[in-house]
């Protein structure tokens, strides 16, 4: 596998997305999610909220370093899990 | 269904002479367009069967001499054919292969929901998207690991990425369009679930395994980036072998040409067995 | 169709998952991992954070490629899918025809990819080219290697030429789905063309539609072979499009790690454009039929 050029976060960022898609498999098996209409002009259930979060987020970050020279990405990551969080509830 | 009822449309008639070009319209857009995707096509044929000094040499419409040396080089050289018979033996397993995992898959998407579903349906689509330039390395060096590098399993399995999704996707809409009772029924009638789907189901959906095999097939074969990448010689494709004619002295435009034309010929024969397949329809009952 | 919940329904999806798994989410990762490292070789490598992808969004020319790219795309979309509508209308229903038209039709789809560019290289030639010596009969001045609106427009055509059957395939078998008897209520109604288009046949070829319009998006949107064998991206930069920049950073210059950032841009572009499209497109229909 040495040719898979593994670094530490990306070790860890991959986990996190795999371990992210087991816990919405088990929380789906113990709370089933229902289809609801909120801020997003489309019915969505939970996954769905998820997944525009996050590619939502992933241009976030994007965004950021495009306008920003050296400012820090942590700023971005802020605010997308602010964001992540109001589509999630809300959205 | 909403009707919109337009009285006027009912209340004119046309007049005969009106009627009688409107029917013509179609007809004539049709071979006009057919037309321009016969022209570049017929460019093709006209440089095969023309020596390479005449074919760069001026315009003709037709050729001056008619040689048939650059086919001749094709049948002959073992490394010319080889690459049609790679192509083939890869294109075809791609096909089996895809429309085997494709199959049970599309019923379930068709039939039943489950945790994902929607989910796992679009994840399928995304793997169209990426770019190959980058994602080629990795590839090479997946296949190389596992063992399979240069055969043509993978490539085979490598084309799946894009086929496979394409071939749920297409099969499911056809899937749909069966209504649920015709499984209940057959469940009645003490039908298993495998001999009810070879038995009953797939002769129902012939005309989308038939579209789905071509599109499979056509996918599986113009795409070079990656048979090229992952075969040396054992299973060099026919389109890696094309590339070859650019050489030292030039391009060797009819030769190429030759190539290009028998490209289209496996591809049309597919086309002409699931010709009726497409003629009767997809019978996408989602809408 | 109500769909039955059916948990095991996995056992059938497995397979598919299994197979394109392992092609996809391997390599993915392996991008992702070369996409934060300045790689000089297997045990040769750092780790270079968010550098990559800062370099990619500030390059004006890669900025650039992405418009030309948008550009293109919606090109490509506007006139393909409208005239692979028109064109699957003007097929015959029925008849011996049907399948002459139909093999017809498929024969650009077959031909490899390079050979499109090929075909067209020699085709619109100025000098020897039947397209190139007819455009400039016209009097209309006309050099694809000379001029970027020409050389623009010839890997437009091109690519029209190339994939607008796709189009008329898919939306030919869904007008085919149509009963008879949907079109007799309709002349009973005494519904006029463009309404048997609008509430009969459009509605049904919704779902043959996503698939050729999501198709024909991604696979634009990354075209490589043709315009490079055709202009090479010239003259100029006007026929440079983005896989063209990724490849020549990948492949030529072996930078694997700003080129990776680049794939991982480029992939998330395509992602969300399609993910728009989709959920459009399956919205747009529940109002209808």
């Amino acid at each position: 596998m040495g040719w898979m050029a593994w670094t530490l976060p990306t070790a860890i960022f991959c986990s996190a997305v795999f371990a992210m898609l087991a816990l919405m498999a088990v929380l789906e098996k113990v709370y089933p999610t229902v289809l609801r209409k909120g801020l997003l002009p489309i019915e969505t259930t939970r996954g769905d909220r998820l997944f525009i979060g996050l590619l939502t987020s992933g241009f976030i970050h994007l965004f950021w370093l495009a306008a920003t020279e050296e400012l820090s990405l942590v700023w971005a990551s802020a605010i997308s899990a602010l964001w992540l969080a109001t589509l999630l509830r809300w959205g | 269904m909403t009707r919109n009822q337009d009285p006027r449309s009912a209340a004119a008639p046309d007049s005969t002479l009106g009627t009688a070009i409107r029917a013509r319209v179609p007809n004539a857009v049709l071979m006009l367009y057919i037309l321009f995707l016969l022209l570049p096509l017929y460019w093709l044929l006209k440089m095969s069967l023309q020596p390479n000094s005449e074919i760069v040499g001026a315009f003709t419409l037709y050729p001056a001499t008619v040689t048939f040396d650059n086919y001749i080089k094709i049948f002959t050289d073992s490394s010319w054919y080889t690459g049609y018979l790679n192509s083939i033996y890869y294109v075809g397993l791609n096909t089996i292969i895809s429309l085997l995992v494709a199959l049970p898959a599309a019923y379930a998407f068709s039939r039943y929901r489950f945790m994902g579903d929607k989910h796992l349906f679009f994840w399928l689509l995304t793997n169209r998207m990426a770019p190959p330039a980058v994602f080629l390395l990795p590839f090479f060096q997946l296949y190389q690991s596992v063992g399979l590098f240069d055969t043509h399993l993978a490539v085979a399995l490598a084309h799946t990425l894009f086929n496979v999704p394409l071939a749920v996707w297409i099969l499911e809409g056809f899937m749909s369009g069966v209504p649920k009772e015709m499984d209940e029924t057959a469940y009645l009638d003490g039908y298993s679930w495998p001999r009810f789907f070879v038995k009953i189901f797939l002769p129902l959906i012939s005309a989308g395994v038939g579209v789905t095999a071509f599109f499979c097939f056509m996918f599986s074969w113009v795409e070079l980036l990656l048979a090229r990448t992952l075969t040396s010689t054992d299973a060099k494709p026919i389109a890696a072998t094309m590339t070859r004619t650019v050489s030292a002295s030039g391009m060797d435009w009819g030769l190429l040409a030759a190539a290009g034309v028998l490209t289209l010929i496996p591809g049309a024969l597919v086309i002409w067995f699931v010709r009726n397949h497409i003629a009767k329809g997809f019978a996408l009952g989602r809408v | 169709m109500e769909k039955t919940y059916y948990p095991k329904a996995w056992l059938m999806v497995l397979p598919v998952v299994a197979i394109v798994s392992f092609s996809a989410i391997v390599p993915l990762m392996t991008v992702i991992n070369y996409s934060v490292q300045d790689i000089f070789g297997p045990e040769n490598r750092y780790f270079v954070g968010m550098e990559w992808f800062r370099e990619i969004l500030g390059d004006p020319e890669i900025r650039g490629a992405f418009q030309r790219q948008f550009l293109f795309s919606f090109a490509v979309l506007a006139i393909e899918i409208p005239l692979g509508i028109a064109i699957a209308l003007c097929m015959p229903r029925k008849g011996p025809w049907v399948s002459v038209v139909l093999i017809l039709l498929a024969l650009p789809l077959l031909v490899p990819w390079n050979v499109v560019g090929t075909i067209w290289q020699m085709f619109a030639r100025p000098d020897i080219g039947l397209l190139g010596i007819g455009i400039n009969g016209l009097g209309i001045d006309y050099n694809f290697t000379g001029n970027s609106i020409d050389a623009w427009v010839t890997v437009l055509a091109m690519d029209v030429w190339h994939w607008t059957s796709l189009a008329v395939l898919l939306c030919y078998a869904g007008l085919q789905a149509i009963p008879d008897a949907y079109y007799q209520a309709a002349r009973i109604d005494g519904a006029s063309r463009w309404a048997v288009f609008r509430y009969i046949e459009l509605p049904k070829m919704r779902g043959v539609l996503m698939i050729a319009i999501l198709l024909r998006f991604m696979d634009s949107f990354k075209i490589f072979a043709e315009p490079f064998v055709l202009t090479g991206g010239g003259p100029g930069d006007s026929t440079t499009f983005l896989s063209q920049y990724l490849t020549t950073m990948a492949v030529g210059q072996f930078d694997l790690g700003p080129a990776a950032a680049f794939s991982i841009i480029y992939f998330l572009v395509i992602l969300l454009v399609s993910y728009v499209f989709y959920q459009v497109i399956n919205n747009l229909g529940k109002g209808v039929s």
